[in-house]
């Protein structure tokens, strides 16, 4: 995709600060904060949102790999971390001598922690192969992909094929999906902010310039798809011990085209403008509610109208000064423009 | 042996659906490069049309079932979805044509999620028993039992592949098509109006997609306005194993593709594949294409202009 660079170059002060501070928050909400049970499922919502959105900004936005797959990752996360919940977590707190808070932690974090990895692996698995396409070829083989991880579960009767699947303890709270969105917007912003950031940038914006000046495309293409796919897998493990059963429709295309249209709202590439949309599009069905069953004819129309008059999304383009008046001082020379 | 045979026109059958539609991905693509994912609502559009033409052929003028029947619901739903295409084409794609291909595959998707969601709306999302538009006969020939659909789907598809195959090589609008799939600037250079060819290809794309709502849901009658999601997506797979750009690439993928997806579901306990599994078996050959030959069966590679 040859738009101009959004490269956010806005460098937080004190990165791992925020990070603690985001991480403290969301303790202390999930903690002293009662919420109703229905605002309390709209903000853990949001949460696995904004990791799913912010994981597949890195692919599609930074990387310019357009992905149409990542639910079947998001899928993978989901039911190998509740297949470990539910098959190991007999054994392992008869280990760990019965259901106290630290055996129910190091399971859940476990089985989150395996879940991405096994994502992980089936990125490896399906990027190595795809990522030597180009465009539409891409789009079109990762959604091939996902289509059939979705179908291979569904004919797995252990983990309930077609009829679902029940897991087996509800481990998610606002705390756990707030610390693993801040850990993976900060290992995104970190990242984009490094040369691997940069590499990532120059296979987006000329694959064959990038090529031509010694930049190993493929390996900056696989570790994007890589890694998303990792954080989409703990979405996914966080999404399973919520909901509390899973079912393979859940994964399918529709899921994933949901998750891009949030990074495609957002800005493609800006992580901010992705973290904002995906807030607004997991809030706007609620709001929509009431019109449920013109939900989707809303949703696609907005889509459509959102292409023919801001392609590049709502912070598309958009360079972030945040910072810059802080700076601003220390150099009375500098125009402060790009920021 | 007779049921191999009988599988395989199975197969064929299955597969002239596919190539109908896969034809029309494959036309737009080599016009605009452009992978036009609401095709597959198109079909679906086709055969709802079909449903309430022929629901009020029946109805209101008496009609029965017969070959006229069929004949007339069929070139009905040709023309609307030519309709339909055009307007589609208009309102969300020409406004486009000189955005990133990015841009138009999402307002793509955008469109065929709005024809199937409004299509839930209006047709209301429960299944519909499609009308009998021709009595079945069953006939014999060598051993072999099928029914008169068969025949006529791939009757029809054969007819309907001559038919385009005359458009495109023998027709000016057919030479001006394939000049544009060559180059759309030099095109415009020779006179040609670009817009109005390419609305020509999407207009023909969607009578095709129309023919084969029809024709799938002589065998297969009942209809859902989501119907078109899964053969769309299958379709396109058999337009790429043909070579995209490429017409009869697109009838040949199709045909595979549909003699794969029987022969998996008829043959498939023998090696260990559940028939559930006939789904996947488009994005396997997907994937097995784009890693061997992705320029497609009848493709030839394209090479990139730096």
């Amino acid at each position: 995709m040859s738009s101009p660079s959004t490269i956010s170059h806005h460098r937080s002060t004190y990165p791992k600060l925020w990070l603690l501070a985001a991480v403290i928050t969301s303790l202390l909400v999930s903690q002293f904060v009662q919420l109703n049970p229905y605002f309390s499922i709209v903000v853990v919502n949001i949460g696995i949102n904004i990791i799913l959105a912010v994981s597949l900004n890195l692919v599609n936005g930074y990387a310019g790999q357009f992905s149409l797959g990542h639910a079947g990752f998001m899928a993978i996360g989901a039911y190998v971390s509740a297949a470990i919940t539910s098959f190991g977590g007999a054994l392992w707190f008869q280990w760990l001598g019965g259901t106290n808070t630290f055996s129910v932690t190091t399971l859940f974090v476990g089985a989150l922690l395996i879940g991405g990895l096994a994502a992980a692996l089936a990125g490896l698995v399906v990027g190595v192969p795809s990522l030597r396409l180009r465009g539409d070829y891409l789009a079109i083989a990762t959604l091939g992909f996902g289509e059939i991880i979705r179908v291979i579960i569904q004919n797995t009767d252990a983990m309930g094929g077609s009829r679902g699947f029940s897991v087996s303890g509800i481990y998610t709270t606002i705390f756990w999906t707030y610390s693993v969105a801040a850990v993976t917007v900060y290992v995104v912003v970190n990242l984009v902010n490094s040369a691997y950031g940069r590499g990532f940038l120059t296979v987006r914006d000329d694959e064959i310039a990038a090529e031509a000046i010694g930049v190993n495309t493929t390996k900056y293409k696989v570790i994007a798809f890589v890694l998303a796919s990792f954080f989409a897998g703990i979405a996914g493990g966080l999404y399973a011990h919520f909901i509390g059963y899973l079912t393979p429709e859940g994964f399918s295309f529709m899921k994933s085209i949901e998750i891009i249209v949030m990074v495609i709202l957002g800005g493609m590439g800006n992580t901010t403008g992705v973290i904002f949309a995906a807030v607004l599009l997991t809030i706007l069905p609620e709001v929509l509610r009431p019109v449920q069953e013109y939900r989707m004819v809303i949703y696609s129309l907005l889509l459509i109208i959102l292409m023919l008059t801001r392609p590049q999304g709502l912070f598309g383009g958009i360079r972030w000064r945040r910072t810059a008046w802080l700076r601003k001082k220390a150099d009375p020379l500098e125009d402060g423009s790009a920021a | 042996m007779s049921e191999f045979i009988q599988q395989l026109l199975n197969g064929l059958s299955l597969g002239s659906i596919y190539a109908l539609i896969a034809l029309g991905y494959t036309m737009v693509y080599g016009v605009l490069r452009f992978i036009n994912f609401a095709h597959g609502d198109v079909y679906m559009v086709g055969a709802f049309s079909g449903y309430y033409l022929g629901g009020w052929l029946i109805t209101h003028l008496g009609m029965s079932s017969s070959v006229l029947l069929l004949v007339i619901v069929l070139i009905g739903a040709m023309i609307f979805c030519t309709l339909a295409g055009l307007l589609i084409e208009r309102l969300a794609y020409r406004p486009l044509r000189n955005s990133p291909r990015l841009t138009v595959l999402i307002t793509a998707i955008g469109v065929s999620l709005f024809l199937e969601y409004s299509g839930q709306v209006f047709f209301g999302a429960d299944p519909k028993p499609f009308p009998a538009l021709i009595p079945t006969q069953m006939m014999r020939y060598a051993g072999l039992t099928f029914t008169n659909k068969e025949l006529i789907v791939l009757g029809v598809t054969v007819v309907l592949l001559i038919g385009l195959s005359f458009v495109v090589l023998k027709t000016k609008m057919g030479m001006a098509m394939r000049a544009l799939s060559f180059n759309p600037t030099a095109c415009s250079l020779m006179g040609i109006n670009n817009n109005v060819i390419i609305s020509f290809t999407f207009g023909l794309g969607s009578a095709l997609a129309a023919a084969a709502g029809i024709l799938s849901s002589l065998n297969y009658p009942v209809i859902t306005p989501l119907m078109g999601l899964i053969p769309g997506i299958k379709a396109f797979v058999a337009a790429v194993l043909g070579g995209i750009g490429n017409i009869p690439g697109a009838a040949l993928g199709g045909l595979i593709l549909g003699v794969a997806e029987t022969m998996i579901v008829g043959y498939g306990e023998k090696i260990h594949v559940p028939p559930s599994y006939r789904d996947a078996v488009a994005f396997v050959l997907l994937i097995a294409i784009l890693l061997f030959k992705p320029s497609g069966l009848l493709g030839k590679g394209q090479v990139e202009k730096v």
